[in-house]
């Protein structure tokens, strides 16, 4: 049996890779363990896709190491493509062939893996068995494509923002589908720029930014990294009055405090200390509050400390 | 895999790796994607149409308006029965009986093309107007009919012996010319179309990411050709044969072979045409500018040799042109495949140098 079960589902050392002038993967290192849901997070162009393409066998790198389930693309690109689930960015599978068609043929590439039917009832399809892909929601096809990349029996799943563009029912959909998964046992690399996504769904997250990892970790430890736990945002004025920030980042229990389209962001420590501290401060600035939101930090936060940039930032 | 959590029903397969399992040739991955290229074909109504439904119209419509016609009755006037009666004797006369009046009438308006008239010396006057040759043919038919009624024994006798024989006509001519621009058509379009669309879609990098090997997905192609050419061909010669008597004076069997061979020449050129291209409208372009040459040079609705002497060679090395010359020599003269040597060898070389360049520069995405 070939089957080695290799500790790492995927090891990366020093990988590049660049595009005419453009640096998209700058000497990028990761390690993914088996049987972990390992999320890529970064803005778009952070590099996420090249990265997952060049491990899919889809794209040479110029230079560095990758190993996937213990194999090389050089020498065992067979034995990895048998092996490896892979749902692209934006595949559209053909429109005029029904589901259990399109995944008859991709059943037919693998030499093992459930039935079709099987797959069908997994990704919840069973009504849409017959119908044609074209006429399928769009929420639906992603679960379709994550379909196709299932009926090898994948040891190792590469997702590429599977639920980018569905609305937050076919999102949770498709989160319990891959919760799934992961209680099945299987390694699984997914790019994506939710952090509630990453969130949910991975054991471990590696932060992107131009083509490098800036942070690696839990997410938990890497909300706890930036050493916030809470961010307070707001908004206040009256009478023409402008708000002085200088004094706020005094405050006690405040660390960071940013200006963004129009709304103040405070990151806090203490927010049973934080909020009151910031109501006494704007009663001293004769100011009204007209908007008070409060949030536990997340890895968008974190991503916002390390880069200054939003995620979403296009 | 035993590190794998214990509730892994989800997977619901007993079959782990290396696990060998029954399959039958439909789960072939060379099956799957052959049935897959008719169900794409099948489902598309527009391709229906253009490939078997738009030839015959073609040939329906063109073999109506160019139908040989039976030989032509000539219209005659005659100013006396006695003179229309002698007239009648001749079959390809038509004669109607006129005062003088409206005789010359009817000639000046060209309802007739001659007009008989007794002649003051006690012969016949024929009026009629000597460029025009329904004028001369009616003159030289009147002229006879009326010296035979009146006696005259021909010193030699003739008989006649018709010859209109089917393979000379122009539906003749254009069956061949449409069986080949149809396998021109359904082997560019139907190579560019679907291979760039599945490009467009990331069909093909998604599949390139499958264990499928890459030459099936070729190799799908022309067998769903190879099948669909017995019903393309098989529909146009029927039609041709069935409807106007085009006759089929070669093998069957050379048909067959020269629609393959041809059918994979064009099959190659689409293939390079959509080796590249990233949109459908690119492909539609680089289509027309390689076909539309040939529908004009390549002598499917009219003889290539009407074109100058210094384009015949070009004209002859195109695909086209070697797969029409081929298909009439075989339909039209029964030529055998010996005769067809230069055709076949143009089309050969085409499709070798096509495909060889085509999987050299070929992108899967």
């Amino acid at each position: 049996m070939p089957e080695s079960a290799p500790k790492a589902a995927l090891r990366i050392r020093n990988l590049r890779k660049t595009y005419k002038d453009v640096v998209a993967v700058d000497g990028l290192d990761l390690d993914v363990p088996a049987g972990e849901c390992f999320g890529l997070l970064g803005p778009n162009g952070a590099g996420k896709t090249t990265t997952i393409e060049i491990c899919e066998g889809l794209t040479a790198p110029d230079s560095g190491e990758v190993e996937v389930l213990g194999l090389h693309w050089k020498s065992d690109a067979h034995e990895l493509r048998q092996r490896l689930g892979i749902q692209l960015q934006d595949t559209q599978l053909s429109e005029k062939l029904t589901v259990l068609e399109t995944l008859c043929l991709f059943r037919s590439f693998y030499h093992q893996g459930p039935a079709a039917d099987t797959i069908i009832g997994l990704v919840q399809l069973e009504e849409k068995r017959n119908s044609r892909i074209g006429g399928l929601s769009g929420g639906q096809k992603q679960r379709m494509a994550l379909a196709c990349a299932l009926v090898g029996e994948p040891d190792l799943l590469f997702l590429d923002e599977p639920t980018t563009g569905l609305d937050p029912q076919a999102r949770r959909q498709l989160w319990e589908l891959i919760e799934q998964l992961k209680l099945a046992g299987r390694s699984i690399v997914l790019t994506t720029h939710y952090m509630d996504e990453a969130e949910r769904l991975c054991e471990q997250v590696a932060i992107m930014d131009h083509g490098k990892t800036i942070a690696l970790g839990t997410p938990r430890e890497l909300v706890a990294s930036i050493g916030v736990e809470h961010v307070v945002e707001f908004s206040a004025g009256g009478h023409g009055k402008t708000l002085d920030m200088q004094p706020l980042r005094r405050l006690d229990g405040i660390r960071d405090v940013r200006l963004e389209n129009g709304s103040v962001l405070m990151q806090a420590t203490e927010l049973h200390r934080a909020v009151p501290a910031l109501l006494a401060e704007l009663d001293r600035q004769q100011l009204a509050l007209t908007e008070l939101r409060t949030h536990s930090a997340t890895l968008e936060d974190v991503f916002v400390t390390l880069t200054g940039r939003h995620l979403r930032d296009e | 895999m035993n590190s794998a959590p214990a509730n892994s029903e989800v997977q619901s397969a007993p079959t782990r790796r290396g696990a060998s399992e029954r399959r039958t040739l439909a789960d072939h991955p060379l099956a799957q994607l052959t049935v897959v290229r008719f169900r794409e074909f099948l489902r598309e109504p527009e391709a229906l149409f253009w490939v078997f439904i738009f030839p015959i119209l073609l040939a329906a419509g063109l073999g109506l308006a160019f139908r040989n016609r039976p030989p032509e009755v000539l219209q005659i006037g005659a100013v006396t029965p006695n003179l229309a009666r002698a007239l009648r004797t001749e079959k390809l006369l038509d004669v109607r009986v006129f005062n003088p009046e409206t005789g010359l009438q009817a000639l000046r308006s060209g309802k007739v093309a001659l007009l008989a008239l007794p002649a003051p010396n006690g012969g016949i006057a024929f009026e009629y107007d000597d460029t025009n040759p329904e004028g001369r043919t009616a003159r030289m038919l009147a002229d006879r009919a009326v010296q035979r009624a009146a006696g005259r024994i021909d010193p030699v006798s003739s008989n006649d012996r018709i010859l209109r024989e089917p393979g000379s006509r122009y539906i003749d001519f254009l069956i061949p010319g449409l069986l080949g621009m149809n396998l021109m058509g359904s082997g560019i379009w139907g190579m560019g179309f679907a291979i760039v669309d599945a490009r467009r879609k990331k069909l093909l990098k998604r599949l390139v990411a499958t264990p499928m090997p890459r030459h099936y997905y070729l190799l799908s192609f022309a067998l769903s050709r190879l099948l669909m050419l017995v019903v393309e061909v098989g529909v146009l010669i029927g039609f041709g044969a069935l409807v106007f008597q085009v006759p089929v004076r070669g093998s069957l069997l050379d048909i067959a072979v020269l629609s393959v061979v041809g059918s994979f020449a064009f099959g190659a050129i689409g293939l390079l045409i959509a080796s590249r291209a990233q949109t459908i409208e690119a492909v539609s372009g680089i289509m027309n500018v390689v076909m539309m040459p040939m529908w004009i040079l390549s002598g499917v609705f009219f003889s290539a040799q009407r074109f100058p002497d210094a384009l015949q060679p070009v004209i002859r090395v195109l695909p086209l042109t070697a797969v029409i010359d081929a298909l009439r020599a075989n339909m039209l003269q029964g030529a055998g495949f010996a005769q067809l040597a230069p055709q076949l060898g143009i089309l050969g070389c085409w499709t070798v140098g096509c495909f060889a360049l085509a999987l050299k520069i070929f992108r899967w995405r």
